[in-house]
């Protein structure tokens, strides 16, 4: 591959996996609230 | 509520599934790629993210937002929520009509294409495709297109596998948010495990589909092409415009979607979070897979000029199946029931989203069950999806796409980021999206709102009503500045209006030419009267609700 397709390339994949993963792992990770949220419902 | 509530999300992560899913749709895996290649590659990726950045991100924001705070006063679609909004002016709940009419009409011509995966599904898995070559393929698709032609022995195949997609969409929807819920929780990591192993695939194809009809055919040169940056596209107004669309459309913004699903979330949940999850989810599946799936394998066994004469949404259904048969009977088939296994996916999530506003306010204002308005929005994307399967070749399905699932949209949009910022007010909509917040939203947002996202939209939307010939946005001003006029292209939505493109084929057309342009002019109005009606039809049901309400405050 040449090298000004990997300069923009590289950054966005890992900037875009990374946030994703990031994101979605603080989604996961987040205490739970003492009150009841619209989750518990169900 | 009591357990199993069927109007309640179940869990965080089954919201964020679904909201993804609602995103993540064929777009991703075939608008993004050909719109990166049009519009100067890797450059193109700076426009798109700046544009995720200051229009994606704010709106999912404002949609969340507004969402929630409608669930709060028991509005579930937007015509309400705009109204609770728009400090009681009585247009706000009639623009708000867009949010449940873009959803319909954009599900009647969407299930159609839902429609094809599944049976390109089933196709592969029975190896229809052994065999074929290129020209076959791409054969089978127009034959397919056909009704009078049957692929399967199944007379009238077609709609015939379009009501099936509608009734299975129906079905689920009878759930209500459960049934979605489950759909999503199975068909977003399902969409994810095949849209990996593709893109691995693809990736690594190197120079071994090379061929003495293609010798020099690689799947590098694909990439180096997609990612390779042609800096001077930066300045084109053009591609700006393209990437605030494909940004626009691969977030489902300007649907109602959204503002749907939020609705059924209280004060204490969070929705910054909720919203980058599921919208950097979708940007996943978008620039990291879809990017290095169709391009890839396209150019690995067809060459890079091939790929650059011929990238379009139809390499989905006409040249794929044909590549795939590379890799062996086996895999071959196995890739392409996970081809169109992800694409029925990435459809049917998006398509059960766009029938939730519709349950919702026949829920709110009616008294519907989940059952009754999921089987009425069916009803309605026979009556309007049909004259988009037996009239694809007149422009039926062209015509929903681009006033239903291209105009309404960014009109919606710029309406709803006015509202949210400028007249319910930007100091209480930025505590309604902070509020409850599991993340630090940055306060330099605020004035994006306020100032950089409303502007952004105004000047899509006018870059659509009057984009120039050629889309020569440098050479339009010129002309104008010169005293020429602005020279409007017959794709800008003054032009489309009036047909202008189409009256001016019929106006060099002879005989039967002359005729079928004549024709395919009385289908497309044809399509906007249907569409039109769908939107008077709404307007009236929310014209009644809203009597309704106000005798019962009375009362």
């Amino acid at each position: 591959m040449n090298t000004s397709a990997l300069i923009i390339m590289v950054p966005t994949l890992i900037g875009i996996s990374g946030f994703t993963v990031y994101f979605f792992w603080k989604v996961l990770n987040v205490p739970k609230r003492d009150e009841p949220d619209s989750f518990s419902d169900n | 509520m009591g357990k199993n509530n069927q109007n309640a999300w179940g869990t965080r992560v089954g919201l964020i599934l679904a909201m993804a899913g609602n995103a993540v749709g064929l777009g991703n895996f075939l608008r993004f790629p050909v719109q990166a290649v049009q519009n100067g590659g890797g450059a193109f990726i700076i426009p798109y993210l700046v544009c995720f950045l200051l229009l994606g991100i704010p709106l999912l924001w404002v949609e969340w937002a507004m969402g929630r705070y409608g669930g709060r006063n028991g509005n579930h679609s937007t015509p309400f929520i705009l109204d609770s909004m728009g400090n009681r002016q009585r247009l706000w709940k009639y623009i708000g009509v867009f949010g449940i009419f873009t959803n319909i009409a954009v599900a009647a011509y969407y299930c159609y294409i839902e429609s094809w995966t599944m049976s390109y599904t089933m196709h592969s898995a029975m190896g229809t495709f052994q065999g074929m070559d290129q020209m076959q393929v791409a054969s089978f698709f127009k034959s397919y297109l056909d009704i009078e032609i049957s692929t399967t022995g199944i007379p009238y195949e077609p709609i015939i596998f379009f009501i099936t997609c509608v009734v299975l969409n129906s079905w689920v929807l009878g759930k209500g948010l459960a049934g979605v819920e489950r759909v999503a929780m199975v068909g977003m990591p399902m969409l994810l495990l095949f849209a990996i192993v593709l893109a691995f695939r693809a990736v690594t194809l190197g120079t071994s589909g090379a061929s003495p009809q293609h010798p020099d055919a690689s799947a590098i040169d694909g990439i180096n092409f997609l990612w390779t940056p042609q800096y001077q596209s930066l300045y084109d107004p053009k591609v700006w415009l393209a990437a605030a669309g494909q940004i626009f459309f691969t977030l489902a913004l300007g649907l109602g979607s959204i503002q749907c699903y939020a609705s059924y979330l209280r004060s204490k949940d969070d929705i910054a979070l909720n919203a980058v999850s599921a919208g950097f989810m979708n940007e996943f599946v978008e620039v990291v897979l879809g990017g290095a799936i169709v391009i890839p394998i396209a150019a690995g066994y067809l060459g890079l000029d091939w790929v650059k004469e011929n990238a379009s949404f139809g390499m989905a259904f006409q040249t794929m199946p044909y590549l795939f048969q590379k890799w062996g009977p086996i895999l071959g088939a196995a890739a392409g029931v996970m081809w169109f296994g992800l694409l029925f996916f990435a459809g049917i999530t998006s398509s059960l989203a766009m029938g939730t506003p519709w349950v919702g306010f026949m829920r709110d204002e009616f008294k519907w069950s989940n059952a009754k308005g999921a089987w009425s929005f069916g009803l309605m994307l026979i009556v309007l999806g049909l004259p988009t399967v037996v009239f694809y070749n007149e422009g039926v399905f062209d015509e929903y796409d681009y006033w239903g699932g291209t105009i309404s949209l960014v009109i919606f949009a710029t309406a709803e980021a006015i509202l949210f910022s400028w007249i319910f007010g930007i100091q209480k909509g930025w505590q309604e999206i902070t509020m409850s917040s599991d993340i630090k939203v940055p306060s330099f947002f605020k004035p994006i709102l306020l100032y950089v996202t409303p502007v952004m939209l105004i000047l899509v939307l006018l870059g659509a009503l009057i984009s120039p010939e050629a889309n020569n946005w440098l050479g339009a001003f010129q002309s104008l500045g010169a005293g020429n006029g602005w020279p409007l292209s017959n794709g800008s939505i003054i032009s489309q209006l009036f047909n202008t493109g189409l009256h001016q084929q019929i106006a060099t057309a002879k005989g039967d030419g002359a005729t079928i342009l004549k024709n395919k002019l009385m289908y497309v109005n044809g399509a906007r009267a249907l569409l039109l009606a769908l939107f008077v039809g709404i307007c009236i049901l929310v014209y009644v609700a809203n009597a309704k309400r106000k005798k019962q405050q009375v009362a």
